[in-house]
């Protein structure tokens, strides 16, 4: 399985022992997400309420959705609108 | 400035009638209120008099006692256990140990009138303790301040902060203070933005009836059929599946009515009374109370700019307050705070902070006005001082496609500097300013949104079609939708007509909420449409006898793809759709996803006003929207999303504020109080679509409905400052604030 480096919010530092960006192994957005929460159980109720993962600029809710080492990840807040 | 590509749209682009244009102007259209049922009973709410107190004691023995009341609710008949946002809109349903605000429910009637039920209402005795309250967001996290609730604070929040700081958050990027000392003028300042309630013409309205069975139905005004299912579900314990929502008509929402206020209450009225329907209509003066306005927000920010324009770094703080619940958009504002920016030094920190308040509601593009607010009119500042053409420093620092934007992750494909290109060519920009009359500009930005989406579309037996939206229409969506399926089908617009249905027709559906309607619905119903083209195809093959690969869909009929395929006349929808019992059955197509290839919007605002000196009032003398849509399917209804956002914006700006007296208590919840802008306030407002193709969507669509709203609030001060000499750092900028400030500077 292929490392991701996954972007956080620098407000979640004080969650995964002072990191900006955690590295995971994962082929998809939900196994991104499984890991940050493996690594840092701190960030579960975060994930779990919801948040927006970004993939090379472009917002997906799937966590079936491919990727590698290659791809920019960031999660950010949960993003709705009015 | 449509792109070569699009041209070949027959229908997209073009601005038929709107679907619901006769229905509204002949009253025909039902809106909430309208709906009423057989053995209906009229609900009303006990309210708190108190930002804040303990209930001590609730006696409804004579409002009970009166004939023709038949129910009386209280947080007791609710199911308790709740947890997260269940508990939150629980709590702001129907309040429980304490009153947390100004018109927070704390019992409901049923009776067989509107007016007995309100009289009864009133001889609900409360007891109330009345507790310390706190209304202002800085006094709310300020030591010793009353605590609102403990625990509410989520695990972003560090340590030995004030309990009503309930969510905290930072990002950034770059050296800040390497960023500063680069720059040639550094300035800082602190900028305030009220309350602003949504200001929908049509009061929440909603008509509910639940059996001692469990299933129930509603009608009810909302932005979100499915969201309103799932939160009353959770409030009052239900299966989501058992209770069957139908939308109505909706007056406007414009995110006020993605949640639930009163909603469950009929509901819990209705299994009281063995069943009984109940309504209950919102007043105005409830609408105003008890209702979600936006945030309010106090902001530091700090920004660093050279002699040549460029901002060498930015920092934005902002605290805001979205009521007596966690919710406040401040990440939303952050992330929108230097986003046209290209800015290489940056730092946002952001405060959720819980005060007396009602529970704040999304408002069209939430968090991002204000923020645009704060940070350009510093930036506007900046450029006075240095002595700069405000919209050359903006061109100058714009981010393009593929940059990083401030909150992270690269920019797709964007369009801010067509945008400002298309605001510089305006003639506004060259019409002569008098006396007292001034200029401002400024740029906003909203990233746009998904959600899950479900979509049906049938073919009738006369080749006409019907689709089937989850998504109510609130700006056009209908009109867009329609136009699209059927540029798509290649059939005239007025053989489509779409539908907003119940939650029993379709898979869920995320409210309109995020300018996603015409997106993704359209996006879905564009693929449906397919779809059935698709199966349309096949039935032509098989009528010839031919392989469907080698059948194609050109203006609404089935041929040969060429001449290998065999010599056929085309085949009509009409004529396909006509023989659709005796060629396998009905023909429809669906789609349901969460559709991906959102396109974000910048747009850019030029306003010009006059102040008289003598009142401080502002009158707007013309106004510019430019705005990057993507593609205007239906450009009339772009435009007066447009002319929506600014119209609220000026609103916002100028003079609608929440005022609370010192015991809490608001002291204009109408609207000859709470000043909305009429028409006699605003000129024509000029809008540019300017369309840069969003690729993420078959025709290009990015979602029109939010951006709009962001400008006007920095735009409307660059001005004032432009014709007075003037900054005004907090809104509203009405008459008497603008008189104070004139005097003050002598």
């Amino acid at each position: 399985m292929a490392r991701v480096q996954v972007h956080l919010w620098s407000g979640l530092r004080r969650l995964t022992d002072g990191a900006e960006a955690v590295e995971v192994e994962a082929t998809t957005v939900g196994e991104a997400l499984d890991g940050l929460i493996a690594a840092h159980p701190g960030l579960e109720p975060l994930i779990e309420a919801g948040v927006s993962v970004v993939v090379d600029g472009e917002m997906t809710t799937s966590r079936h959705q491919k990727i590698g080492p290659e791809n920019e990840v960031y999660l950010m807040q949960r993003l709705k609108g009015g | 400035m449509a792109k070569d590509e699009f041209k070949e749209f027959k229908l997209v682009g073009t601005r038929p009638d709107r679907p619901d244009g006769l229905d509204k102007v002949t009253g025909r259209a039902r809106y909430g209120a309208d709906i009423s049922a057989p053995g209906m009973l009229w609900g009303a709410v006990v309210r708190s008099p108190h930002a804040h107190a303990r209930i001590v004691k609730i006696d409804a023995s004579k409002a009970l006692a009166m004939d023709g009341v038949k129910a009386v609710v209280t947080r007791a008949d609710f199911p308790t256990g709740l947890t997260g946002d269940a508990w939150n809109l629980q709590e702001n349903t129907m309040a429980g140990e304490r009153a947390l605000y100004d018109g927070h429910a704390v019992a409901a009637v049923a009776a067989i009138s509107k007016t007995l039920a309100e009289d009864a209402a009133r001889l609900v005795e409360v007891e109330y303790e009345i507790l310390p309250h706190v209304t202002d967001v800085d006094e709310a996290m300020a030591e010793g301040a009353p605590v609102i609730r403990e625990g509410a604070a989520d695990a972003t929040v560090p340590e030995g902060m004030h309990p009503n700081v309930v969510k905290y958050m930072e990002f950034g990027r770059g050296d800040i203070e390497a960023g500063f000392a680069e720059a040639d003028l550094v300035k800082e300042h602190t900028f305030k933005t009220e309350a602003a309630h949504q200001g929908y013409i049509e009061p929440h309205a909603c008509l509910g009836q639940l059996g001692e069975d469990g299933k129930g139905e509603m009608w009810v005004c909302t932005q979100g059929q499915w969201y309103i299912r799932k939160m009353c579900a959770d409030v009052l314990g239900l299966d989501g599946a058992q209770l069957r929502v139908t939308p109505s008509e909706i007056g406007g929402g414009f995110g006020g009515k993605t949640t639930i206020f009163m909603e469950p209450l009929p509901l819990a009225l209705s299994k009281k009374t063995g069943g009984r329907p109940v309504k209950i209509v919102m007043s105005r003066s409830e609408v105003l109370r008890a209702t979600g306005p936006t945030a309010s927000a106090s902001m530091d920010v700090k920004i660093g700019m050279k002699k040549d324009g460029t901002i060498t770094a930015g920092r934005a703080e902002f605290r805001m307050q979205g009521g007596a619940f966690p919710g406040a958009p401040v990440d939303m504002a952050l992330y929108c705070a230097f986003a046209g920016y290209n800015v290489p030094n940056l730092e946002h920190v952001g405060y959720d902070v819980l005060a007396n308040r009602p529970k704040c509601a999304a408002y069209r593009a939430p968090g991002s006005p204000m923020a645009a607010f704060a940070v350009e009119s510093l930036v506007d500042e900046l450029c006075r001082e240095l002595g700069l053409d405000p919209l050359e420093v903006r061109m100058k620092n714009a981010v393009k496609s593929g940059d990083q934007a401030s909150y992270g992750p690269k920019f797709g494909s964007i369009g801010l500097v067509e945008t400002l290109e298309a605001t510089v060519a305006h003639p506004n920009l060259q019409a002569e300013l008098g006396p007292n009359q001034g200029r401002g500009v400024a740029v906003g930005y909203w990233f746009n949104h998904s959600g899950e989406t479900s979509v049906s579309m049938a073919i009738s037996e006369d080749g006409t079609a019907q689709v089937s939206v989850g998504t109510p229409d609130i700006g056009g969506s209908r009109a867009s939708i329609a136009l699209m399926t059927a540029e798509t089908l290649g059939i005239p617009y007025e053989d489509v007509r779409v539908n907003v249905v119940e939650t029993g027709a379709l898979g869920v559906n995320e409210p309109t909420h995020g300018s996603r309607a015409t997106f993704a619905s359209g996006k879905a119903a564009v693929e449906a449409a397919r779809q059935a083209i698709g199966e349309m195809c096949r039935r032509a093959a098989k009528e010839w006898g031919i392989e469907p690969e080698a059948v194609e869909w050109v203006d609404g009929a089935a041929q040969p793809a060429g001449p290998n395929a065999g010599e056929f006349p085309p085949m009509t929808i009409a004529e396909i759709a006509g023989k659709m019992g005796s060629t396998g059955g009905p023909i429809s197509g669906h789609h349901e996803s969460v559709p991906e290839g959102v396109g974000a919007s910048f747009g850019a605002h030029v306003v010009d006003v006059e102040v008289d000196p003598e009142t401080g009032r502002t009158t707007i003398l013309r106004y510019l929207v430019v705005q990057d849509a993507g593609r205007a399917i239906h450009p009339a209804y772009v435009e007066g999303q447009y002319q929506g956002g600014a119209a609220q914006g000026i609103g916002w700006a100028l003079n609608e504020e929440y005022i609370y007296d010192d015991q809490g208590r608001l002291q204009n919840p109408v609207f000859l109080d709470y000043r909305v802008p009429v028409a006699s306030d605003l000129p024509m407002i000029d809008t540019v679509i300017v369309e840069v193709p969003n690729p993420g969507h078959p025709y290009g669509v990015r979602g029109v409905g939010e951006t709009g709203i962001t400008p006007p609030l920095p735009a409307i001060a660059n001005a004032i400052q432009d014709a007075v000499g003037v900054r005004v750092r907090q809104l509203p900028i009405s008459p008497p604030r603008l008189l104070a400030a004139l005097k003050a500077k002598g």
